[in-house]
C-alpha cells in the first residue's frame, strides 16, 4: 500500500561545506543519509529522519541542516498535522500509534505559571557561596514522635527504633528507566553519578545487571507487575525496592518491551528467553485492593528483613490522594507520584497525551490530604514526570516533596534529543537502544561526568533560590506553599495548588 | 545456638531436637515467626516442624538454606514468596500467593490451594494434591537452568496460565466430577511453557494451540506426576492412561502487530 505519510522533515545538505567524509551516514541509525559512489556525492531519505541532530552535531562542516517540512497540510487548529498523520498510519497498519518520552502537549504544565518569592527589606537573604546550606533529605517512613533515654553523662540517646531511611545529598533521584528500554552503558552511567552526588539511581522493570550490584547502596530496584529479574538477591542488592503500580505516561496500561529490544544480555538480566516480547502485564496480578498491596510491601519487607524502606509508585490519577492515603496505611515508606508529562521508553500516543493529570496537582492535593489525616509523616513523596529544572525540583518541593525523580532530564544531559523515537528501539544516541554497535555511542565515565555536572548545577541553583528566600535549609521548604506564588490560575486552581495569587 | 533478640517473645514457643526445631505457632504473630525461622536458617537446623499455623503469612520467605519445613494447620497468604531454596509441606489447605515469585525449592500441599498459585515463578516445584484457585501458574517464566513446575491434582479456575512465559504446568483432573475443566481463559496471553492438562477445557485463551503429547512430552508428564503421586500415595499409572492434551503458545511474541511503527 502506498503511504500517504508525508515526512515529517527535510534534510539539507550545503553541498560547498560537505567533505564527503561520511559521519553522518554512519551516524543515523535510520538510514537516512547514503553516499552514492557514482557521483561522489552524499543524498538523504527525508522519510526516514526522525530529527535526532546527531548528524549535524556530529558533521564537522555543519553541513547539515533539519527543517521541519513546510510541505504540510492546509493549518487547521483542529486537525493537526499530527492528528491527520496520525489516522493515515492508522489507517495504513491497523495498529495503535506509539510515541517515546513525555507529553508534548503544551497545555498539562503548572510549573511554569508558580513563581517563588525572594527576601526584600525585612528579612535577609543568604549568600549560599559562603554560608551553610543544606539540601540533606531523607526518605523514609518517619516516626510519630521520638522517645529519648538521657544519660547519666548527661548524653542522649535515641530510644525510637527509626524505619529504614535513604540518606540523599540533594533531593535529586534517576527515575525507574528499565535495562532494555536504555543501555546498560546509560544503567552504569547513572549508578555511578548516583553513587558520586551520594543520591540513587532506580532499576526500573528490567532487572541489575550483575555488574551494578557494587553499586547497590545507591541503587533502588523496582518490583513490577512482569517481575522481570527479581529474586531475593536482586531484592537486597538495593538500598531500596520500589514497587511500581502505574506510570505517568501510561497509567492503567502494561508494557511491552518487544522481542528485538531481548538480547542476550538483556535475556540474562530479565531472566527471560532471547528474542521473546517481555510482556508486563497491566495490574500486579497479586494486587487488586490497598489490602492486597500490603501484601506485597509485607512480602518484600519480609524478604529483605526490614532492612529497606519500600517505595509504592502510581500515576497521578483523578482519586490520587485517596489512593495515596491507602498506600501510606498499606505500610509504604514512600509514595512516587508520576505526573502526566513523564516519560517512557514507549507508550500508545493516545494514552500519553490523554490520561491522567499533571504532577503538580496530583502532588499537592496527596500532600494535602496526608496532611489532613495525620499520616504524612508516615510515608515521604516523591514526585515525578515532566520535572526540566531546578526550578521545577524546588517547587515540587515547596508543594510538599520530599525529594523529586528525574529521567528525561538526566537522558537529555546524556545526549538525547526528545525526538521520542525510544520505541524503535535504534537510538542514534546510544541511549534508548540495546544494539551494540549503538550502545557504544556512550562511555559510562564520560557518561557519569555529563550526569554528575547537572546534579551539581541544579544543586548550586536551588541552594541560589533557597538562599534568595532567606532560607538555608530544604526542610523549611518542604510543604511551604507560602513561598510561591501562582500567575494565570483560576480560583480552583490556586485552591488546588493551596497557593496564593501573586500579588496577594 | 545463637539466636536473634527480636525473637525473644516467641522462645518458649521453640523446642529443639538435635537438628530439628519445633514451633507451636499457636498465637503467634506473622512477623515473629519468620523472625524466628530466619534466625533458625543456617545454623546447622535440618527440619522445622511448625504446628497450629493459622493464617501466618510469608512462612519460608527470606530463607537461604535448603531446609526441610512442615507446616501442620492453614498458612497465610504469600507462602514461599521469592523463596530460594527450602523444601515446605503442608499438612493442610494453602491460601492465596503460595510460591509468589518463587526462585527455587519446594512446596507439596496436602490439601488445595487458593488463588495465584506460582505467580512469576521462575524456579522451583509446587505440588497442590487438591483443587487450586484462580490465575495459576500466571506469568511463570523460564531462564537457562530456570525452569518452574506445577502440578495440581484436582482441577483449577479461570486464567490458568496467563501470560505464562515459561515452565511446565500440569493439572491433573483427579476426582472431577465432570471431566471437563470450568475454567475459562485458559492460557490467555500465553507466549512460553506448556500446560498438559487431563481432561477436557472447556474455554481457551486465543494465544493458545492444542496439540497432542509427543515421546518427549510424555517422559516429561511421566516423570512429574511419578513424583506427585510419591507424596500422596496415589497410583501414577492410572492416571497417566488417560488422555492428556498439550497447550501451548501460538506464538513467542502474540503481540507483536499491535502497533503502529
Amino acid at each position: 500500500m502506498k503511504s500517504y505519510v508525508i515526512p515529517e522533515y527535510i534534510v539539507e545538505r550545503d553541498q560547498d561545506r560537505c567533505i564527503r567524509c561520511k559521519v553522518c551516514v554512519n551516524q543515523c541509525s535510520y538510514d537516512t543519509h547514503y553516499y552514492d559512489e557514482e557521483d561522489d556525492i552524499i543524498l538523504s531519505r527525508n522519510e526516514n529522519c526522525v530529527n535526532c541532530q546527531r548528524c549535524a552535531t556530529f558533521c564537522p562542516t555543519q553541513a547539515i541542516t533539519i527543517r521541519e517540512n513546510p510541505n504540510h497540510y492546509r493549518s487547521n487548529a483542529n486537525w493537526t498535522q499530527e492528528a491527520i498523520a496520525g489516522i493515515k498510519k492508522q489507517a495504513e497498519t491497523g495498529g495503535v500509534v506509539l510515541t517515546g518520552m513525555g507529553c508534548d502537549k503544551p497545555n498539562l504544565t503548572y510549573w511554569d505559571r508558580l513563581l517563588l518569592n525572594a527576601s526584600q527589606v525585612t528579612n535577609p537573604s543568604i549568600d549560599p557561596l559562603r554560608e551553610p546550606m543544606e539540601l540533606r533529605t531523607y526518605i523514609g517512613s518517619k516516626p510519630d514522635s521520638l522517645e529519648l533515654d538521657m544519660e547519666e553523662s548527661g548524653g542522649v540517646m535515641l530510644k525510637t527504633k527509626l524505619a529504614p531511611q535513604l540518606r540523599l545529598e540533594t533531593p535529586i533521584m534517576f527515575s525507574a528507566m528499565s535495562y532494555g528500554s536504555i543501555s546498560l552503558n546509560v544503567h552504569k552511567s547513572l549508578a555511578r553519578a548516583a553513587s558520586e552526588v551520594g543520591t540513587f539511581y532506580n532499576t526500573g522493570e528490567g532487572g541489575l545487571d550483575k555488574s551494578l550490584y557494587k553499586y547497590g547502596d545507591h541503587v533502588i530496584v523496582q518490583v513490577a507487575s512482569g517481575r522481570f529479574g527479581v529474586h531475593p538477591e536482586y531484592l537486597n542488592a538495593g538500598a531500596a525496592i520500589e514497587i511500581k503500580i502505574g506510570q505517568g505516561a501510561k497509567p492503567g496500561i502494561g508494557g511491552h518491551l518487544p522481542g528485538e529490544k531481548v538480547s542476550e544480555e538483556i535475556s540474562e538480566t530479565r531472566m527471560i528467553p532471547l528474542g521473546t516480547d517481555a510482556l508486563s502485564p497491566a495490574p500486579q496480578h497479586d494486587i487488586y485492593s490497598i489490602e492486597d498491596l500490603r501484601q506485597l510491601i509485607y512480602a518484600l519487607k519480609e524478604a529483605t528483613d526490614y532492612t529497606k524502606p519500600v517505595f509504592v509508585k502510581i500515576a497521578a490519577v483523578h482519586n490520587s490522594a485517596a489512593i495515596a492515603s491507602g498506600i501510606v496505611r498499606a505500610g509504604a515508606d514512600a509514595v512516587v507520584l508520576d505526573g502526566v508529562r513523564g516519560g517512557t521508553g514507549a507508550a500508545p500516543r493516545i494514552i500519553r497525551d490523554n490520561v491522567g493529570i499533571p504532577i503538580e496537582v496530583a502532588l499537592a492535593a496527596v500532600d494535602q490530604r496526608l496532611r489532613d489525616e495525620r499520616i504524612r509523616n508516615q510515608a515521604s513523596v516523591i514526585a515525578a514526570g515532566g520535572i526540566k529544572s531546578s526550578a521545577d525540583v524546588l517547587k515540587a518541593i515547596a508543594l510538599g516533596a520530599d525529594a523529586v525523580y528525574i529521567a528525561t532530564a538526566a537522558l537529555v544531559s546524556l545526549g538525547c534529543t526528545v525526538c521520542q523515537k525510544c520505541y524503535t528501539g535504534k537510538c542514534p544516541w546510544g541511549i534508548a537502544t540495546t544494539d551494540l554497535w549503538l550502545t557504544k555511542r556512550i562511555n559510562p565515565d564520560i557518561g557519569a561526568k555529563r550526569l554528575v555536572g547537572l546534579l551539581r548545577g541544579w544543586s548550586l541553583e536551588i541552594m541560589e533560590m533557597m538562599g534568595g528566600m532567606g532560607i538555608n535549609a530544604i526542610e523549611s521548604v518542604r510543604g511551604n506553599r507560602l513561598l510561591l506564588r501562582g500567575v494565570g490560575l483560576s480560583d480552583t486552581e490556586l485552591k488546588i495548588l493551596g497557593v496564593r495569587m501573586a500579588g496577594e | 545456638m545463637v539466636l536473634k533478640d527480636e525473637i525473644n517473645n516467641v522462645r518458649e514457643n521453640l523446642i529443639m531436637k538435635k537438628n530439628v526445631a519445633m514451633i507451636d505457632a499457636t498465637g503467634v504473630y506473622y512477623r515473629d515467626l519468620n523472625s524466628l525461622l530466619r534466625s533458625l536458617d543456617g545454623n546447622g537446623i535440618e527440619k522445622i516442624e511448625i504446628r497450629n499455623v493459622y493464617g501466618q503469612r510469608y512462612i519460608g520467605t527470606d530463607l537461604d538454606g535448603h531446609i526441610k519445613i512442615d507446616v501442620y494447620g492453614t498458612p497465610g497468604n504469600d507462602l514461599g514468596a521469592f523463596m530460594r531454596g527450602a523444601n515446605i509441606t503442608v499438612h493442610g489447605n494453602v491460601q492465596d500467593g503460595c510460591g509468589n515469585t518463587m526462585d527455587h525449592g519446594q512446596i507439596v500441599v496436602h490439601g488445595r490451594a487458593g488463588d495465584l498459585v506460582g505467580h512469576s515463578m521462575r524456579g522451583g516445584k509446587i505440588f497442590i494434591r487438591d483443587d487450586a484457585g484462580y490465575r495459576v501458574g500466571i506469568h511463570m517464566k523460564e531462564y537457562l537452568g530456570k525452569r518452574p513446575f506445577i502440578v495440581i491434582g484436582g482441577t483449577a479456575q479461570d486464567f490458568l496460565g496467563e501470560y505464562m512465559a515459561g515452565g511446565v504446568l500440569v493439572v491433573l483432573g483427579i476426582n472431577m466430577k465432570e471431566r471437563r475443566h470450568n475454567a475459562r481463559f485458559v492460557g490467555t496471553g500465553m507466549h512460553g511453557g506448556t500446560m498438559y492438562i487431563r481432561g477436557e477445557v472447556r474455554h481457551l485463551g486465543e494465544e493458545v494451540e492444542v496439540t497432542d503429547l509427543k515421546e518427549d512430552d510424555y517422559r516429561l508428564l511421566g516423570s512429574l506426576v511419578d513424583e506427585f503421586c510419591s507424596y500422596y500415595g496415589l497410583d501414577a499409572e492410572k492416571i497417566l492412561e488417560s488422555k492428556f492434551s498439550k497447550l501451548s503458545p501460538v506464538s513467542s511474541r502474540p503481540y507483536g502487530g499491535l502497533y503502529a511503527y
